[in-house]
């Protein structure tokens, strides 16, 4: 039986790449004088994924993220795998 | 020497690539859809600038995925000529087959000017028409072209001499002021070990018709031409 997940990426840039667009935020929070340091923006990627087991789905997950959602070189990420919200069987 | 310029959806600079190969050089030249698999019949294959895919995910992350590009991994792999400029730099990156990334520049704009860009080794094709050091004036259009390595992938280059151009001052000095996007050790360019892959965030084809006013790029076309005429 296939299950399905809902898979939530988060993907952050690896701490020794400079993040201005993370500079530039943190420049404007402090100017607004919230109490905020060392901004650092990411992305978020969510979907759905069929796979064979839990196994089987992370490792789908990992390797699809290593291949195509992050550039190893520069982003580090991590994620959630969550049984999807069952729908109505027949 | 049959030129090869792969276009992806968004590409922008492969009409300009294909003007330099075809009316410049005279030389065969054909636009390679991204969806061809058979390039054989080509020596050198440029990847051309421009918002592959829309720049989505990440520059070059997409096009890289194209059916065409296991054939480019391929022809690369036989030791022919690749030439990534800008947006294909940040494809062949996203490939694997130069080292490093291409992240958003120092300063967060999209830069478009003319540069001081220093030749920094003469030994290659690409570059045996320049003099050692000469600082060439090129154009630059980008919003991601701070090129990043880690520390150990960063000397490996140095030590093997794989950075082909730098950023530098009008004099031709390394200096930040002369390092527009904020690259590490002022890559503008490098090559793969071989040399014969090389990447470049500055557009030599966009400086080689010497009716624009400025032709400093079109030296790396000839030096090419002439390599493949000893062959």
């Amino acid at each position: 039986m296939r299950l399905s997940f809902h898979v939530r990426v988060y993907i952050t840039l690896r701490p020794s790449v400079l993040d201005p667009a993370g500079a530039a935020v943190t420049r404007n929070l402090q100017h607004l004088g919230y109490g905020v340091a060392e901004v650092r923006i990411g992305k978020y990627v969510e979907f759905t994924l069929e796979a064979m087991s839990e196994t089987d789905a992370t490792a789908q997950v990992e390797a699809l993220c290593d291949q195509v959602l992050t550039n190893p070189v520069v982003e580090t990420y991590r994620y959630d795998l969550l049984p999807a919200p069952v729908s109505a069987q027949s | 020497m049959q030129f090869g310029i792969v276009v992806f959806p968004g590409s922008n600079c492969d009409r300009d690539a294909a003007y330099v190969a075809q009316e410049l050089l005279r030389q065969p030249t054909r636009l390679i859809w991204h969806e061809e698999t058979d390039i054989q019949d080509v020596d050198v294959v440029i990847l051309p600038g421009g918002f592959s895919y829309g720049d989505y995910l990440r520059c070059g992350a997409l096009a890289r995925m194209s059916p065409v590009m296991a054939a480019v991994m391929e022809h690369a792999h036989q030791g022919k000529w690749v030439l990534g400029v800008c947006n294909g730099f940040q494809i062949l990156t996203e490939a694997g087959l130069l080292p490093g990334a291409l992240v958003r520049n120092r300063d967060l704009h999209f830069i478009c000017d003319q540069v001081p860009v220093r030749v920094e080794r003469t030994d290659l094709p690409w570059t045996q028409t320049y003099t050692a050091g000469r600082v060439l004036t090129l154009p630059i259009a980008h919003g991601e072209g701070c090129y990043y390595a880690d520390a150990v992938t960063l000397a490996t280059l140095e030590r093997q001499n794989q950075v082909v151009f730098r950023y530098c001052t009008p004099a031709g000095r390394l200096e930040l002021a002369g390092n527009p996007n904020g690259s590490l050790n002022h890559i503008a360019g490098i090559c793969n070990e071989q040399g014969t892959v090389l990447g470049m965030m500055p557009h030599p084809e966009r400086a080689a018709d010497a009716l624009l006013g400025n032709a400093d790029g079109l030296g790396l076309f000839q030096g090419l031409l002439q390599a493949a005429a000893l062959v």
